[in-house]
């Protein structure tokens, strides 16, 4: 009844409506404010800099994999490898930590094995047409399996984070601007300008708007879907330096959690499934809700079934409440 | 009647023809079950001793992931995709388990009666939820994977639980000759009883409908959100008779979602289901899973790693999707 009600309200409201479609960005950060609010409400005290800093470090690694999906999922496609790159790369960076190169030949190693996945990945869906859903997933088996060969190899060798990845994605400056935001900000710069301002960005929202109309101009769609892939392979591994400098273990299935939760992060933040449509800002505003939700339900104090079911629960709202606003799914 | 007909060209008269219609309908599931002889032979060949034994162990390790891919290419068909499989089987598995324990068979019964039909609500929910709000079906059911996780968890927060003892030897075992699993029995009558009638009905010729064109089913006069609802709620269905399954091959319930909603979709596409909907059956899939399984097996007979399993399955996912979409390319170029 209260959304029908809503609903009501909203259609007598054109302006908002144009508003919160034009710019989704500000129901967003309004949503945001009133999770902030209704935690400061329910523990007194526990919103200061300190806690913000928790909150932006732990929202980094789960905006970048949403970045992975969000890219993705303008093409209309979708990444389902990310968590099993993102743990092998902070998996394969902890054991190279004694080898002669140190952490820096670890990362690069990591680098050029994610970059591997992902130039499958888009070869796969850009070249031979496999199913995102389908070919990603695959990938994901295919990651998983050689980590855990990996994993049996080195496993006498010895294995640690490297402090420097520990320092990056723990410490900071002051309590509000943790260290992993000098990776976070260039990315974020480079993903939001590239999206906007170059053609390459204009072509992953033709693809996925409408592929024919792309091909027809002249769009070359398997190189922009090659290099896409390859893209976010290297997101999700650079995400998965900061989960492991964050809760300083690695482990080849560290990762794997945030799947769901970075495929949940871009829809709230406005990005369609369908492709075409949405943005990296939203998806940032999405990853630090549901890090504040998921805070919010710590804090309250609720065993973790409950908290399970009212994060699944809030995020089937929140993309109904955005697909009656905006009047599209 | 021609209602019993179903999708079954009409035009074919003579049999003959009728087989030929039939196997170039099925050319994808007869090349998989080619393919699952070849895999037999295989590892007769490698492992002279697998016989009765391995035929009754594949049979009850395939079960639940069997059920998962019927219920995915169900909801697959109807043009959705439900992500939140794994998680209603293990809800009705750790259901069934806990209120099964140290109760007689007749309640036992009754408990798998009343997941059953659990199972349909859940599913109804789903496709409801799915329906109502507009918004993509992979978005609400991985939300409510969380959803279903969560109230496995409430039920029992760790593994437990016990199944009835005519529930393990209904699924364990063989009947009549040795070389004929119980589990692969409970498979077949399953799916003759639930999914043939059903696709051969209107409602049935509707999902593929919806599935395969939404407006033009609409157009037709399909009511096109309740048949997707129906299609979830069988989905929910399969996916309470894999978690009853599963209760029954492992003898308890555990409230953490196994691997078998990825692995689901990873069947469904092997078994020739179309993710575009509208396309393909749940024998296929079937056949996908029994594959997928041997080639483990074989693995393990060989003395591969049996982590490189885990990556075969990837690989051959992708090989033969790849596969698929060239023979696809082929035919529409000629």
């Amino acid at each position: 009844m209260s959304a029908a009600v809503q609903a009501g309200t909203w259609r007598s409201g054109a302006t908002w409506r144009n508003l919160f479609r034009d710019r989704p960005i500000i129901p967003l950060i309004a949503l945001l404010a009133v999770l902030v609010v209704v935690i400061e409400l329910a523990s007194p005290g526990i919103v200061g800099p300190g806690w913000a800093g928790v909150i932006i470090r732990a929202s980094i690694p789960l905006a970048i994999l949403a970045g992975c999906q969000t890219l993705t999922m303008l093409t209309g496609g979708i990444d389902l490898s990310v968590g099993t790159t993102a743990s092998m790369a902070g998996f394969v960076t902890a054991t190279m930590v004694n080898s002669p190169g140190g952490v820096a030949q670890g990362i690069v190693i990591a680098l050029v094995a994610a970059a591997l996945a992902g130039l499958v990945t888009g070869i796969g869906v850009g070249v031979f047409r496999v199913h995102p859903l389908i070919m990603t997933l695959g990938m994901s088996f295919v990651v998983l399996g050689l980590s855990n060969v990996w994993q049996l190899q080195t496993v006498q060798t010895g294995a640690g984070v490297p402090p420097s990845l520990r320092t990056l994605g723990t410490g900071g400056f002051v309590e509000l601007v943790p260290y992993s935001l000098i990776i976070f900000v260039p990315l974020m710069l480079l993903i939001l300008v590239g999206l906007r301002r170059t053609g390459y960005g204009r072509l992953l929202y033709a693809i996925g708007d409408n592929p024919v109309a792309a091909r027809l101009s002249g769009a070359r769609s398997w190189q922009v879907l090659v290099v896409l892939y390859v893209i976010s392979a290297l997101l999700a591994a650079i995400a998965g330096f900061l989960v492991a400098g964050l809760t300083n273990t690695a482990s080849v299935t560290l990762v794997e959690s945030s799947l769901l939760p970075s495929v949940a992060a871009a829809v709230i933040g406005g990005t369609s499934i369908f492709g075409g449509r949405g943005g990296f800002g939203g998806t940032i505003v999405g990853a630090l809700i549901l890090t504040v939700l998921t805070a919010l339900l710590t804090v309250l104090g609720l065993p973790e079934p409950t908290r399970q079911i009212l994060f699944g629960a809030i995020i089937v709202i929140v993309a109904a409440a955005y697909a009656r606003v905006t009047g599209e799914a | 009647m021609s209602a019993a007909t179903g999708t079954a060209d009409t035009v074919a008269a003579r049999p003959t023809d009728m087989v030929t219609a039939w196997a170039r309908r099925n050319t994808w599931t007869i090349g998989l079950l080619g393919l699952l002889v070849a895999l037999f032979a295989f590892t007769k060949l490698i492992q002279p001793t697998y016989g009765i034994g391995g035929i009754q162990g594949l049979a009850i390790s395939v079960l639940p992931l069997a059920f998962a891919a019927v219920a995915q290419a169900i909801v697959v068909i109807a043009g959705g995709i439900d992500l939140s499989i794994g998680s209603m089987m293990a809800l009705t598995s750790v259901i069934s388990a806990s209120l099964m324990q140290g109760q007689s068979d007749a309640f036992g019964v009754g408990v798998v009666v009343g997941v059953l039909a659990l199972g349909l609500v859940l599913g109804s929910i789903n496709g409801g939820l799915v329906v109502v709000t507009g918004v993509p079906d992979i978005i609400v059911t991985l939300a409510m994977s969380f959803v279903w996780a969560g109230f496995a968890l409430l039920v029992r927060s760790g593994p437990g639980g016990q199944a009835s003892p005519w529930l393990m030897s209904f699924v364990n075992g063989s009947l009549g000759s040795p070389w004929i699993p119980r589990a692969a029995i409970v498979i077949a009558v399953v799916v003759a009883v639930v999914w043939i009638p059903f696709a051969r009905s209107k409602t049935g010729l509707s999902v593929y409908a919806i599935g395969s064109s939404r407006l033009a089913a609409f157009r037709s006069g399909v009511a096109v959100g309740r048949t997707k609802i129906l299609a979830y709620a069988l989905t929910g269905l399969f996916a309470a008779v894999g978690g009853i399954a599963l209760t029954g091959s492992t003898g308890i319930g555990s409230p953490v979602p196994g691997p078998y909603t990825l692995e689901s979709v990873a069947a469904v596409v092997l078994g020739g289901v179309s993710l575009a909907g509208g396309r393909g059956g749940v024998f296929g899939p079937i056949v996908a899973v029994l594959v997928l399984q041997i080639i483990q097996t074989d693995l393990t007979f060989l003395n591969v790693n049996s982590n490189l399993a885990i990556v075969a399955q990837g690989v051959i996912l992708i090989a033969v999707v790849i596969f698929g979409s060239l023979v696809e390319m082929r035919r529409s170029r000629r």
